[in-house]
């Protein structure tokens, strides 16, 4: 626990939304993050699964304090980052970095993508060759040197996204929040870029949170995955363990319902399938947030809410009838 | 793990930009014609013929119609038309573009502030802007300026009530809100995306952002509002002019809305060109700059940008 | 084999750009037989679906459509709107990636429904009301007489797509096009959506096309695959045979650089996906595929039959096997 690069403890993000007639005018609060714990070691990918309203996005967001917590403690290599100063904060911002979604957005267009990468050591105030180090990036990143002067227009949404890539390395940081950093490329580029990802690792040490929806790539990187739902996390283990033998329910249904490109796998399995849509998180179900979905829920799922419990090695998951 | 080469060749945002604007016929006609203007006006020392007060010839020479010693005719003093057009226009110019300046300047900082800081700063100076555009322009403008000239203390830095300098003072007041709007808007659209975010992760001081994102990726509806400003002005202080408010800066000194102005009575007696010459430079000096600011639009439209 | 319902023989699209001509779709055969689901796999550039929005008519004039789409005998390509107004809705439906844009905000769920029905038949608005809330029924959506009467707002997005799958299927069309029809929606509600499609057409017998990125999604529900690159259909088999044996270096550049279960590095396809203003001579794929001879830049291959499949490579024989 003290030697985790990234220690995350009871993170709560809550949202206010406008007042509607729906709830009587008065002022609604969303929690996007409600209690949400995990620590990320030196070196080691942790998965971020989730669907849409799970707060896995805002989860990223916290960590780099990119969002200001409601509540609950982010320590980043044993420094409670609550307790330092924006300049200290600024500091501390030099170890960890992020890579956006969607790499048409994410760099400024008027910019050229030498300056877009050269930007983090301009703002941090490093002196030095800026050009060579953007040089060595692009190289890194499988670009080449003459990409530097042009802009991101001119450049394929692969390559964009190593753009992306290269300027989160600027700063040589330790911890990487990726999210969804491959959902916006086609298919076929995704693969180059996941290995990329692996490759830098590999090279350079550091550690990932990876934020997605897409569970298949998740299974390839991560060495842990956090399953959440609704703003809690359901399952957390490492990732063969959770994807081969899952102990929630949520995690059973959502691993079932994702499409394998196996005909004959895909067609012989048996399908959980869940009852209706997500619901929102501004009133999210009392005790387990999953009940009104699932299958095993019993009137001990509506009153208590389940606590994180160990249940294999190093695997844990929030449920009352956890699957056997 | 070298990846191919680029798709497209390498051209700069500014270079498109350009290229978009050269396309559109009319602005590019309209900006040679300005040029033109502009030159001779700067030139009014080679290019206009006589003084600003001066008379073309001993009298009778008053309302004379064009003719070789008077290419555009005279005035009801025997006074150059042609040459009084160049000095009015120049006193135009220079109060559209210093008063265009400073309010876009004023608006520019006041929007994006307002804009990228949210919340209640950003309600509370958009109310202010609100306030402001509620009142009718003209009305206002007149109240305005004897309130603010009879603010004795503020007469060293503002000029005197009829001084070109406070014309542009009362036009830089009044022309902000348009583009504090206008930067708002772009701030607003801006803010959320996700190159934004990038340089708050890297530890961006506000103001960084501002500068080094938001202002430059708003340049398009800036240079926009600005073109739109400068016409605003110039047709404004035409107005006050026309109703006898222009600026009386020193005498015999002229402006294209006074000129303008007595062409109110030329209209009925016949003396077609103390109405029509000066009118036609109006007309003209406000569309070219319209047709440039449209072009300019298209030009910076961030759609195309966009995509690859 | 019975007569498809809906045949594409030799379908171009052409846009004007600023930049020059675009040649989206370079020349397409296709046919979708009845009570089928077809998947149309491609990913950017590949025109897949400007392939059936031209079909649909739904091309902006920019778009130039050469060929010929035959729908149940009817002619599509340079048909008068009014023709196309009165097929569409009713023989071929169309449903795409965002419900949203497909319902009107400011009409209730079910007059919308109604109007889709009151437009192609001479029903009565009582008898549509009523057609309507049964349609809202067969799609899943609970309590559907109470949800008839509500705004699109009010529905989440999957119960969105399943409302604009029931207007889609309204009037029992020949033809339901869906493209993209889960992309946009979270894992387990796609897996619903997709049940929802599945029951539709067993039991109005209309036939899918579907048109998908997701390799997944096509094997567990489609049975005839069209794999799209570039503009062209590059290879065409049933769905066991194209995950077993594929043919074309395209299509097995794609599996392989799916990340699956056991696979330790992933296989990218190198190069970018083509840029449609320009693209590459000959066969398309030729500057990302790894078995490329001069050849291959000089002709634009044609479907041909190898086994079970059809497939627009001039080496895919010699490489099957490898």
């Amino acid at each position: 626990m003290t030697d985790s690069l990234l220690h995350v403890h009871g993170l709560v993000k809550e949202f206010h939304l406008k007042p509607a007639r729906g709830a009587g005018w008065k002022k609604r609060i969303v929690q996007a993050v409600s209690g949400v714990s995990f620590d990320v070691a030196r070196g080691e990918t942790l998965g971020l699964v989730g669907e849409s309203g799970s707060g896995k996005t805002t989860v990223g967001r916290c960590v780099l304090r990119l969002l200001e917590p409601t509540a609950g403690q982010v320590s980043f290599d044993g420094v409670d980052l609550a307790t330092l100063s924006f300049d200290e904060l600024r500091e501390v911002r030099r170890r960890m970095q992020i890579v956006f979604q969607d790499p048409y957005a994410s760099l400024d267009p008027k910019m050229t993508v030498g300056a877009s990468i050269a930007e983090p050591l301009v703002v941090q105030g490093i002196g030095g060759d800026h050009q060579e180090k953007v040089v060595s990036l692009l190289e890194l990143v499988g670009l080449s040197a003459d990409h530097a002067r042009r802009f991101p227009h001119e450049f394929s949404g692969g390559q964009r996204q190593r753009i992306g890539v290269a300027r989160a390395l600027a700063l040589d940081p330790a911890l990487i929040v990726l999210d969804e950093p491959v959902s916006a490329l086609d298919v076929s580029i995704q693969a180059g870029v996941v290995n990329l990802f692996d490759d830098l690792q590999q090279r350079l040490g550091m550690s990932y949170i990876f934020i997605a929806h897409d569970l298949s790539v998740v299974r390839h990187i991560a060495d842990r995955v956090a399953v959440m739902y609704l703003g809690k996390i359901m399952e957390i283990g490492p990732a063969e363990q959770v994807y081969e033998h899952p102990t929630h329910p949520y995690t059973k249904a959502l691993l079932s319902a994702v499409p394998l490109p196996n005909p004959r796998v895909e067609r012989g399995r048996s399908r959980i399938m869940l009852e209706g849509d997500v619901p929102s998180p501004v009133n999210p179900p009392s005790g387990c947030r999953f009940r009104t979905r699932c299958w095993k829920a019993t009137e001990l799922c509506s009153m208590q809410e389940p606590e994180l419990q160990m249940r294999a090695d190093g695997q844990s998951s929030a449920c009352h009838h956890p699957e056997g | 793990m070298a990846v191919a080469d680029t798709v497209l060749p390498t051209v700069s945002p500014r270079r498109m930009a350009f290229n978009r604007f050269v396309s559109h016929k009319a602005a590019v006609v309209s900006v040679f014609i300005l040029a033109t203007l502009v030159l001779f006006v700067a030139l009014s020392p080679f290019t206009a013929r006589y003084g600003v007060n001066e008379a073309v010839q001993a009298p009778p020479n008053y309302f004379l119609s064009p003719r070789a010693n008077a290419w555009l005719g005279t005035d009801d003093i025997g006074r150059d038309l042609y040459s009084r057009l160049i000095y009015g226009v120049r006193v135009s110019l220079i109060i559209g573009l210093f008063s265009a300046m400073i309010s876009v300047a004023i608006g520019c900082l006041v929007g994006s502030v307002a804009g990228f800081r949210g919340g209640r700063f950003d309600d509370v100076v958009m109310r202010v802007t609100d306030l402001f555009l509620a009142f009718p322009f003209l009305v206002t403008l007149l109240v305005m300026r004897n309130m603010l000239g009879a603010i004795t203390w503020l007469t060293p830095v503002i000029g005197e009530l009829s001084s070109v300098r406070f014309i542009i003072v009362l036009f830089a007041i009044f022309g902000w809100m348009g583009v504090a709007r206008i930067v708002r808007g772009q701030v607003l659209a801006l803010k959320e995306r996700e190159f934004i975010e990038a340089a708050r992760a890297v530890g961006a001081s506000r103001w960084y952002i501002v500068r080094r994102h938001l202002l430059p990726n708003s340049i398009g509806p800036i240079m926009v509002a600005l073109t739109f400003s400068v016409v605003s002005a110039i047709i404004g202080e035409s107005t006050l002019a026309f109703f006898g408010y222009g600026p009386q800066a020193g005498a015999g000194a002229t402006s294209l809305g006074i000129l303008v102005g007595q062409a109110k009575g030329a209209v009925n007696t016949g003396f077609w060109w103390l109405a029509l010459f000066p009118c036609l430079t109006l007309v003209t000096i406000a569309l070219t700059i319209n047709f440039i600011g449209d072009a300019l639009r298209d030009a910076t439209d961030p759609r195309m940008q966009k995509d690859a | 084999m019975t007569t498809p319902v809906l045949q594409i023989r030799d379908l171009k699209v052409t846009f004007t750009t600023p930049l020059g001509p675009l040649v989206a779709v370079r020349g397409i055969d296709l046919d979708v037989h009845p009570g089928e689901m077809t998947a149309v796999v491609g990913e950017s550039g590949s025109g897949k679906s400007v392939t059936f929005l031209a079909a649909m008519g739904l091309l902006p004039r920019t778009a130039t459509v050469e060929g010929s789409v035959m729908l149940d005998g009817h002619q599509l390509v340079g048909a008068s709107p009014k023709l196309l107004r009165s097929i569409r809705g009713r023989l071929l439906s169309m449903i795409f990636q965002d419900p949203l844009s497909a319902l009107n905000p400011v009409h209730r769920i079910g007059a919308q429904i109604s109007e889709m029905l009151r437009a192609h038949s001479s029903m009565s608005e009582r008898a549509a009301r009523i057609r309507a809330v049964e349609l809202l029924e067969i799609v899943g959506i609970p309590q559907p007489g109470d949800r008839a009467l509500q705004y699109p707002h009010e529905f989440s997005g999957g119960m969105r797509q399943r409302v604009v799958i029931a207007m889609a299927i309204a009037n029992s069309p020949k033809v339901l096009i869906a493209d993209e029809p889960t992309t946009a929606l979270d894992v387990t509600v796609q897996a619903q959506i997709l049940e929802v499609i599945q029951r539709v057409q067993a039991q109005f017998g209309t036939a899918v096309v579907l048109i998908t990125h997701d390799l997944g999604v096509v094997a567990r529900v489609c049975e005839r695959v069209n794999v799209m690159y570039a503009g062209r259909v590059v290879e065409r088999a049933d769905i066991g045979t194209i995950f077993d044996e594929p043919t074309h270096p395209y299509t097995r550049g794609l599996l392989a650089s799916l990340p699956q279960a056991g696979v330790d590095r992933l296989v990218p396809i190198a190069g970018f996906p083509p840029n449609m203003l320009n693209p590459p001579t000959g066969c398309a794929f030729r500057t990302r595929c790894e078995h490329a001879m001069d050849e291959c830049s000089q002709r634009l291959p044609e479907l041909e039959q190898l086994g079970s499949s059809m497939t627009a490579c001039i080496r895919a024989k010699e490489l099957v096997g490898r």
